[in-house]
């Protein structure tokens, strides 16, 4: 629905615009009337999104000029008034997962989700951050006799990238409120385990919340304290220190004093090292950008599994733009974005995880970083 | 139309940026700023000793109404060596843009009529928002940073801007609107967060100038 302002210049244009509201049952925000309609004097007429064409048509016919006051009175509503109690952006426990929350909200959350699904859920701890704070995760696994195989999910490597940890809250979430009623999440769940890290660089994100909203790194003091933070996704062992990286602190694409220097890519290299053979696909959430990466970023030279990856890949990217038509590109970083080394997913193809996908979300550049929360719910429900 | 762009070539986005930039700065305005919706489709071309062209299809979406769309043909030449001279960029838009005139007029009389200069900060704040009375000073700073943009790119950087950090009215004498502003661009290769600052002229007969532009050292 839009809301359009409109100065009526002859009286001509006022009998055309009053015949327009009363036939078409328009809502007249100003004046309040159709027979206070006054030529020099300002409308605003809200548009239900149905009629929108044919009404800017028949202004334009009319030679009435207009202009867009209110682009979309649901986002004005909704910015208007965060707390609105929508269905789906609201859980059970009342958390609204279309707004972007600070650190301290998420660790209540995951306390709270483990609390109303225990039968399903269970929080653990990964390690600890540079500024030693703890690094949860939670575990989606359906009691059952059967060993199951693992999909792992981590979020906010890259602490300005805010729509990524939103996503992996609002994935556990649809997740759990629908697991009995959509025989599509059931199934999985009988057959899979899926362990979520909603935000990895916690210290990173804090300090984007706090200091400098966009922050990439870490928080980890280098050169006498002059310059800090490690880029995460950098400092994996996977051709450490190769290409698309620098050795200066500054950068924002520093990779460490060396492969896993920095505690939170130990804690979560260690654990999945550990588990690496029950570990069929592993998932890192970033924006912006609209793209499904596969391995590497460091070389072009495919991997061993590529036809398979680039077909899931494919299928992700189709299933994607069913949704709103937002279009994801497919390929390895190294062919469709930038050179790379050391990233958590050309790690962990390497250790043998056969399915390895990094994700950018939304946009393609035009807010970037700093996407607003009501483009959080699409997001959200397309990458489902 | 499928990706026709050969394998170790630049990667598309890169240059689609480049275009959609020119496009902006070109066509915008405080009341139209255009953005990029998809890349639809590219082609590239080895120009011996000149530089590299790329052939492009994009869709552009107006920021201000997203319904509203329109295809555009581009092509974008990198020129070889001198990597200080700016990328040539030509295109055609399919169909007419609405027109902006009333709310050109609109924002002109209102800045024309403030008695204190207009300063803001942080446009969009950190959760994305930003008050619906700035909306044309966010618009012109994103049709200013399409001229920064095409000015500053090469085939290794793509260049996109992330936010306002301040913003300046100055009043002048003449006509024209006068605004300073400190932008941050995020450079996607190097994923840098670069302080600019831009000088940016406008009047609603004109298109958007940029009359000074300079790259400010660290984030």
């Amino acid at each position: 629905d839009q809301v359009l302002h409109i100065v009526p210049e002859s009286i001509q244009q006022v009998q055309h615009l009053q015949h327009l509201c009363s036939t078409l049952l328009l809502d007249l925000w100003k004046p309040l009337m159709p027979e206070d309609i006054r030529a020099g004097e300002e409308l605003h007429i809200r548009v239900p999104a149905p009629l929108l064409s044919e009404v800017k048509h028949s202004l334009d016919q009319h030679m009435i000029s207009y202009r867009v006051l209110i682009p979309d009175v649901q986002e004005f509503v909704d910015k208007s008034m965060p707390r609105e109690r929508s269905s789906q952006g609201q859980g059970r426990e009342g958390y609204v997962y279309t707004e972007y929350h600070p650190m301290k909200e998420i660790y209540q959350w995951m306390t709270q989700i483990q609390q109303n699904y225990s039968e399903l859920v269970t929080q653990h701890l990964l390690g600890m951050t540079f500024e030693n704070r703890p690094m949860y995760y939670l575990q989606i696994s359906q009691p059952s006799n059967k060993a199951k195989k693992i999909i792992w999910m981590d979020c906010g490597i890259h602490a300005r990238e805010w729509i990524s940890p939103a996503f992996c809250q609002w994935f556990v979430k649809e997740i759990l409120q629908n697991y009995k009623s959509d025989p599509k999440i059931s199934r999985f769940l009988q057959n899979l385990d899926i362990y979520v890290l909603p935000v990895l660089n916690i210290d990173g994100y804090i300090y984007s919340w706090e200091r400098d909203r966009l922050w990439r790194k870490n928080r980890s003091p280098y050169q006498n304290g002059t310059c800090s933070g490690t880029d995460l996704n950098r400092n994996f062992n996977s051709s450490w220190g190769s290409i698309g990286v620098s050795f200066n602190c500054t950068s924002d694409v520093f990779c460490g004093s060396g492969p896993e220097s920095e505690p939170e890519t130990r804690a979560v290299a260690q654990f999945i090292r550990e588990k690496k053979s029950d570990i069929v696909c592993y998932l890192t959430i970033h924006s912006y950008g609209q793209l499904i990466l596969t391995p590497y970023g460091s070389t072009t030279k495919p991997p061993s599994n590529n036809e398979e990856l680039m077909q899931v890949g494919q299928k992700a990217a189709a299933a994607l733009k069913g949704k709103y038509g937002t279009s994801y590109k497919v390929g390895p970083p190294s062919l469709i974005l930038y050179n790379n080394s050391g990233s958590s997913q050309d790690w962990t193809h390497m250790i043998g995880i056969p399915l390895s996908y990094t994700f950018e979300l939304r946009d393609n550049g035009t807010y970037g970083f700093i996407l607003p929360p009501n483009q959080i719910q699409p997001t959200c429900e397309e990458t489902m | 139309r499928a990706m026709e762009l050969p394998p170790g070539r630049v990667p598309a986005g890169r240059v689609a940026a480049v275009a959609a930039g020119f496009v902006r700065f070109q066509r915008g305005s405080p009341a139209r700023a255009l953005a990029l919706r998809a890349l639809r489709g590219v082609r590239a071309q080895d120009i011996k000793d000149v530089g590299h062209k790329y052939y492009l299809d994009l869709e552009l979406e107006d920021v201000l109404d997203k319904d509203s769309t329109v295809n555009c043909s581009a092509e974008v030449l990198y020129h070889l060596g001198n990597k200080n001279i700016a990328p040539d960029v030509q295109f055609t838009l399919e169909g007419e843009l609405k027109s902006t005139e009333e709310a050109d007029h609109r924002f002109y009389t209102r800045i024309r009529s403030l008695e204190k200069e207009l300063v803001a900060e942080n446009i969009p704040d950190s959760h994305g928002h930003v008050p619906p009375e700035l909306e044309p000073i966010h618009l012109l700073a994103w049709v200013a940073s399409g001229y920064v943009i095409w000015q500053n790119s090469t085939e290794n950087t793509q260049l996109q801007l992330a936010q306002i950090k301040h913003v300046k009215q100055v009043k002048r004498s003449d006509e024209y609107l006068q605004f300073d502003y400190v932008v941050l661009l995020h450079e996607m290769v190097s994923q840098e967060m670069i302080p600019w600052e831009m000088t940016v002229l406008w009047h609603p007969r004109d298109g958007v100038q940029v009359t000074r532009d300079s790259r400010q050292p660290g984030h």
